[in-house]
Formats: structure tokens, C-alpha cells, sequence
């Protein structure tokens, strides 16, 4: 017998993060440490399938591509700002373009992966604040 | 004796863990029960008959990772055949594997057409089952035509999902076929027709222990089992082999391993 902290497998209910359809998955997780996916069978609509995004999502997971800073990128250079002034940057060139440009200069795009109520409050923002109708979603592939 | 004593039992034997599942609301997934949570362990009849994982997949990795633990399995009749047929394949040492057999209800094994639904302790307490139609029979009964056109219709419909190689427990290449660009155009739906589907299905030949989990995750619902089927109903009576049962290896497999040594390959 080894280590018995060191011997651990389990399997993690959840939800993929690809599309709107939500499909059930298992993620494998090895002491700690995300090792596969797995269809969930017993879920009610995935049915225990999963689409090639599904499958492979365990490669994206520790990619080191991933944001999972804000970056700023200023003449070329990326440097690396708080979700605050991110945020305050992104609030005051919207508002410089509503201003200059009018509603037609200003789009939204949301995710599948939000929830209803996200994405009604985004689409209210768009065309009540903006006054724009250039709102879209990412599952527009 | 209940499993979870069973698997107490292996567990007080110095086992590492015992695998098998875990009930999670209402549903079963796979689980490592180590002495902390072996009281959780449910029993088998708790497991509905449609969530079922390839557990041998899952302890070959186990055994990979923590390559000196010792593992307890508790196996359907189809996990105990993925087990003997990944030794064979060097993908499993059985050496630090315990396994527990339970059978399948007969509904399930009706569902897999499977003519083996229970490991081979349990062999002596079963009926002899039925040898089950796998659907190879309403197809040879087609016309070459019509035959030609069922698959090429249920290949047309495949989309490239790769559930079928990922969750089958003998898929255990790390290069694989299916992705090699000359054979299989990458990009393209379906997946080249009839290519791919060959490809895959000359794979099972003398390796498919028809656990039948591909055509469960297949979302297109292609009928894997009877195209494996098939070619496992050739490799049984052209070379008499049938994965997942002991002694010899598949032939097909003896035929690479016999053609010279890597040395020669290098010189």
C-alpha cells in the first residue's frame, strides 16, 4: 500500500462550457489534477454524449494560451491592468464613440454560455443605453 | 457477501482503492473508494443500467499514474474482458489488480446483446446465455446495394465527435489512425467515407470485447455494435480468436509482433 493521500480519483459532475446546449460531463480528476472528460449518461438531455468540443475541452483546461488576466494592449505593448480599470477603459471609450460616432459605431456580442437572464440584461443594455441593435452571440459560428 | 464487504475486504489486504461508482444525485460516476468513503459505496443494483463507464480504461490510467498502488475493480462481465484483453496488449498489470465480478440484470444484457453479461467467477451460478442478434443478421439479409447504402447513409451522418475511440476502453494508441492527415482529411464532415469508420472497425478486429459503449456515446447514432460486430464474427471464424478471453493473443497481433526487431527496423 502507498501513500493514501496520494491515491485519489473521482469523477466531477458539470456542465460543458462550449455551447448553449450545456451538455452534461464528467471531468476525471486525479488528485487534483484534471486528467479526461467523460459524457455524463445519466443526463437528461446529453444522454450521456458529448460533440468533438465536448471531448476535447480537458486540452484547452491548462492551456497556457488562456486570458486569465485582463491585458491592455497599448501601441503594440500588452501589459497586464486590474478587472477595474479594465472595466473603467472599456465604459469610457464606449461612451467617447456613443458620443462621436452614434449607435451604429457601437456593437455587443454575448455568450451561449451566459445564463437568460445575462443575456437579456445585455441585450436591455444594447439597445436601451446604446440604442444600438447590434447586439450578437458567440454561438454564430 | 455484498461487494462493498468484498471491497473492504481487499481494501483491509492492503488494496489502495477499489473502483467503481458512486451515486451522485440519482446518477452513477465512476469513483476511487479508498478506506475514508468505502461505507458510501453503493450497491450494484443501485446502478442504472444505462450509466455505465469504461471502468478498465479508467484503472489502466490508475495503474499508470500510481505505478506501484494496488487496485480493486468491481466489473460487469464486458470490464472483465476490456481488463484481459488490455493485458494482453501490455496495458494492464493484473499483478495489482483484485477484481470483483457482478452480473448485469438480464434487461441490460438484452439492451448489449451481450452473450456474456457476468465475469467469469460468476460463470458456474449463470444460465448459459444467449448467443443475442447484434443486428448483423437484418443487414446480410439486405441487398449489395441496400447493404452498401444503410452505411454509407449511417456514415454520412457521423460528426467526427471521436466519442466513439475515446470512450472505448481497447482505444489505447497514442498515435492514432483516425488522425493521420494522408488517411483521414482533417477539417471535413462527415470524416471520410467509408475510410474512417473502416479504419476503426479493422482496429476492433480481434481487440472489440462489445461493451457496446461507442454506439451509447455515438450522438449520431450510428450502429456501431453490428459493425464491429462483424468484424469480430470474421476474426472468430477465420482465426477462431475472441477478445477478451484468457490465453492466447489475437492473431492479428502475433502477425506485427513475429516481422524483425526494432534493430532491424534502425539498420
Amino acid at each position: 500500500m502507498i501513500d493514501e493521500e496520494m491515491v485519489d480519483y473521482r469523477t466531477v459532475p458539470t456542465v460543458c462550457p462550449y455551447c448553449g446546449a450545456g451538455c452534461g460531463m464528467l471531468l476525471e480528476v486525479c488528485s487534483g489534477e484534471v486528467i479526461g472528460v467523460l459524457p455524463m449518461k445519466g443526463h437528461p438531455s446529453s444522454k450521456g454524449s458529448l460533440c468533438a468540443k465536448g471531448w476535447s475541452s480537458p486540452e484547452f483546461l491548462k492551456s497556457s494560451n488562456r486570458l486569465a488576466k485582463a491585458i491592455l494592449r497599448e501601441e503594440g505593448e500588452e501589459k497586464e491592468v486590474s478587472l477595474e480599470s479594465a472595466l473603467g477603459l472599456v465604459v469610457e471609450n464606449l461612451n467617447r464613440v456613443l458620443e462621436k460616432y452614434g449607435p451604429e459605431a457601437v456593437g455587443f456580442i454575448s455568450s451561449a454560455r451566459c445564463t437568460n437572464e445575462e443575456n437579456y440584461l445585455l441585450e436591455k443594455f444594447a439597445r436601451t443605453f446604446a440604442k444600438t441593435n447590434n447586439i450578437d452571440h458567440c454561438a454564430r459560428l | 457477501m455484498s461487494v462493498k464487504e468484498e471491497a473492504k475486504n481487499l481494501l483491509g489486504k492492503g488494496m489502495d482503492g477499489v473502483l467503481f461508482y458512486q451515486m451522485k444525485d440519482g446518477s452513477a460516476i465512476p469513483h476511487l473508494f479508498t478506506s475514508k468513503d468505502i461505507d458510501e459505496m453503493p450497491d450494484v443494483r443501485e446502478i442504472p443500467d444505462s450509466e455505465r463507464y469504461p471502468l478498465s480504461d479508467i484503472l489502466s490510467k490508475l495503474l499508470m499514474r500510481f505505478s506501484s498502488a494496488k487496485f480493486g475493480i468491481v466489473a460487469r462481465g464486458c470490464d472483465e474482458r476490456a481488463i484481459i484483453e488490455l493485458e494482453k496488449h501490455q496495458q494492464i498489470d493484473t499483478s495489482r489488480v483484485s477484481l470483483i465480478g457482478f452480473a448485469c440484470s438480464p434487461e441490460l444484457a438484452k439492451i448489449c446483446s451481450c452473450s456474456k453479461p457476468y465475469t467469469e467467477s460468476l460463470a458456474d451460478e449463470m444460465n448459459e446465455a444467449q448467443e443475442i442478434s447484434r443486428g448483423i443478421e437484418s443487414v446480410e439479409r439486405m441487398s449489395t446495394p441496400a447493404r452498401l447504402g444503410f452505411w454509407l447513409s449511417n456514415f454520412s451522418v457521423c460528426v467526427k465527435c471521436m466519442g466513439c475511440r475515446n470512450i472505448c476502453p481497447l482505444c489505447f494508441c497514442k498515435e492514432c489512425s483516425l488522425q493521420d492527415e494522408d488517411l483521414v482529411e482533417s477539417g471535413v464532415l462527415p470524416p471520410s467515407i467509408p475510410t474512417f469508420h473502416l479504419l476503426r472497425a479493422i482496429d476492433m478486429a480481434g481487440r472489440c470485447v462489445m461493451c457496446g459503449l461507442c454506439e451509447e456515446a455515438c450522438p449520431a447514432g450510428i450502429p456501431l455494435r453490428t459493425l464491429y460486430g462483424k468484424v469480430s464474427e470474421i476474426v472468430r471464424e477465420e482465426l477462431g480468436y475472441v477478445p477478451g478471453t484468457r490465453g492466447v493473443k489475437s492473431p492479428l497481433e502475433e502477425l506485427g509482433s513475429s516481422v524483425g526487431s526494432d534493430d532491424d527496423l534502425k539498420s
